[in-house]
């Protein structure tokens, strides 16, 4: 499988929130605002790639090696909760300025069901280490357009005057939908 | 059965309810019910590893320190899920296999830890179960709900069982992906409407 078509499909087709449904509670929660919807992208996509390489490293080096494949889900969350830690720390000391910009979002990347997701798929698709970083790069990139766009849609949407019932939660659902929708027109590119 | 049992029984099912209410655990929510019988599943499953979780840490509780308390409860909750993968993957494989990657991230359904943290480290063992059980209804119904709804629509059928002509045309649009945000805003819509929330 091509490194392009790996982009193509994980940003467009099968987009990570839209048709994957994973990491839906940043991407309802921290959308409020572009610039904050694309701090988390940023975050998502450093937490991201580097927890998928981290994890697919521990699975072959360490889990299959010892016949321990069933501990997948606890010592994926583990590696992730501790790389998110130390991603954290280190950030933190070594550039101030990017801890800044994407320090308050790091806690609550370990409770994203993306993160630990991506890194579950890239080892159950059996890539290689090289498509694994892609995969999970592309997926990221793919987080980051979703958030971005409906961050821009929500702007728009607080300005219009709804039936009460509406507001809040099930116009912001609604809007998901019509994005996934939009999203369904890139179906089939690539097959 | 007290009134604070009775209480913490309830609160879960109607005026707390994980997904209507305080939208969480909403990947599974929206990712697996396309059909009820997923959604029932999805939801059972999720209620088991919530009430073990629960009672687990609620025993624990005093044992373990404040400053690692959150790795802790995440490697319980983690070891029932995985006691719940293995289990499904042996006696329902169908199930296992439509529900796929939504197993192992009941790890990271934000209501199990919210529970841990917010209820279950506070309260006595019997409480927190309690607490587990109503907060694991109202998941449950909730995806039962959700799957009844998008299948009837989408696919003309209750639980696989099919009450319109085998070649209608049904609302195709409800079991794909952009089908599950509109589904859910619906009920979202309903449920306000009838609690008065959300005002």
């Amino acid at each position: 499988m091509s490194y392009i078509m790996i982009f193509i499909s994980a940003i467009f087709v099968n987009n990570i929130v839209l048709s994957q449904f994973l990491g839906i509670c940043p991407f309802l929660g921290v959308s409020k605002n572009s610039s904050t919807a694309a701090g988390m992208g940023m975050a998502v996509m450093f937490v991201m790639t580097l927890s998928t390489i981290a994890t697919y490293l521990a699975y072959h080096l360490l889990l299959i090696p010892y016949h321990l494949e069933f501990m997948i889900t606890v010592v994926f969350i583990l590696i992730i909760a501790s790389l998110v830690q130390m991603v954290e720390i280190i950030l933190k000391k070594v550039s101030p300025a990017l801890y800044q910009a994407l320090g308050i979002f790091l806690p609550l990347i370990t409770t994203n069901c993306a993160v630990l997701g991506i890194a579950i798929l890239a080892v159950q698709k059996d890539y290689n280490l090289t498509h694994a970083v892609c995969y999970a790069l592309a997926n990221a990139i793919g987080f980051t357009l979703a958030i971005v766009l409906f961050a821009g849609l929500r702007e728009r949407i607080n300005i219009n005057a709804l039936p009460h019932a509406m507001r809040g939660t099930p116009i912001t659902l609604i809007t998901a939908g019509l994005l996934s929708l939009a999203f369904m027109g890139f179906a089939g590119i690539g097959n | 059965m007290s009134n604070q049992s009775y209480e913490n029984l309830t609160r879960g099912i109607i005026k707390e309810n994980p997904t209507f209410v305080m939208l969480l655990g909403m990947c599974p929510t929206l990712g697996v019910t396309t059909s009820a019988a997923n959604g029932l599943g999805m939801g059972l499953a999720t209620l088991f590893v919530l009430i073990l979780s629960n009672f687990a840490i609620s025993l624990v509780k005093n044992v373990i320190p404040d400053m690692v308390r959150i790795p802790c409860y995440i490697v319980i909750i983690a070891s029932f899920v995985t006691v719940v993968d293995l289990l499904m993957a042996a006696y329902l494989p169908s199930l296992h296999a439509r529900l796929g990657i939504f197993i192992p991230l009941i790890v990271v359904n934000c209501i199990i830890l919210g529970r841990a943290e917010a209820f279950a480290s506070k309260n006595t063992i019997w409480q927190s179960v309690l607490d587990a059980v109503g907060m694991g209804i109202g998941f449950a119904g909730a995806l039962t709900l959700l799957g009844i709804m998008r299948e009837i629509l989408g696919m003309g059928s209750v639980f696989g069982w099919k009450f319109v002509a085998e070649d209608a045309d049904t609302m195709m649009l409800f079991i794909m992906p952009p089908g599950a945000f509109l589904a859910l805003a619906g009920l979202v819509i309903v449920f306000n409407k009838i609690t008065g929330a959300g005002k």
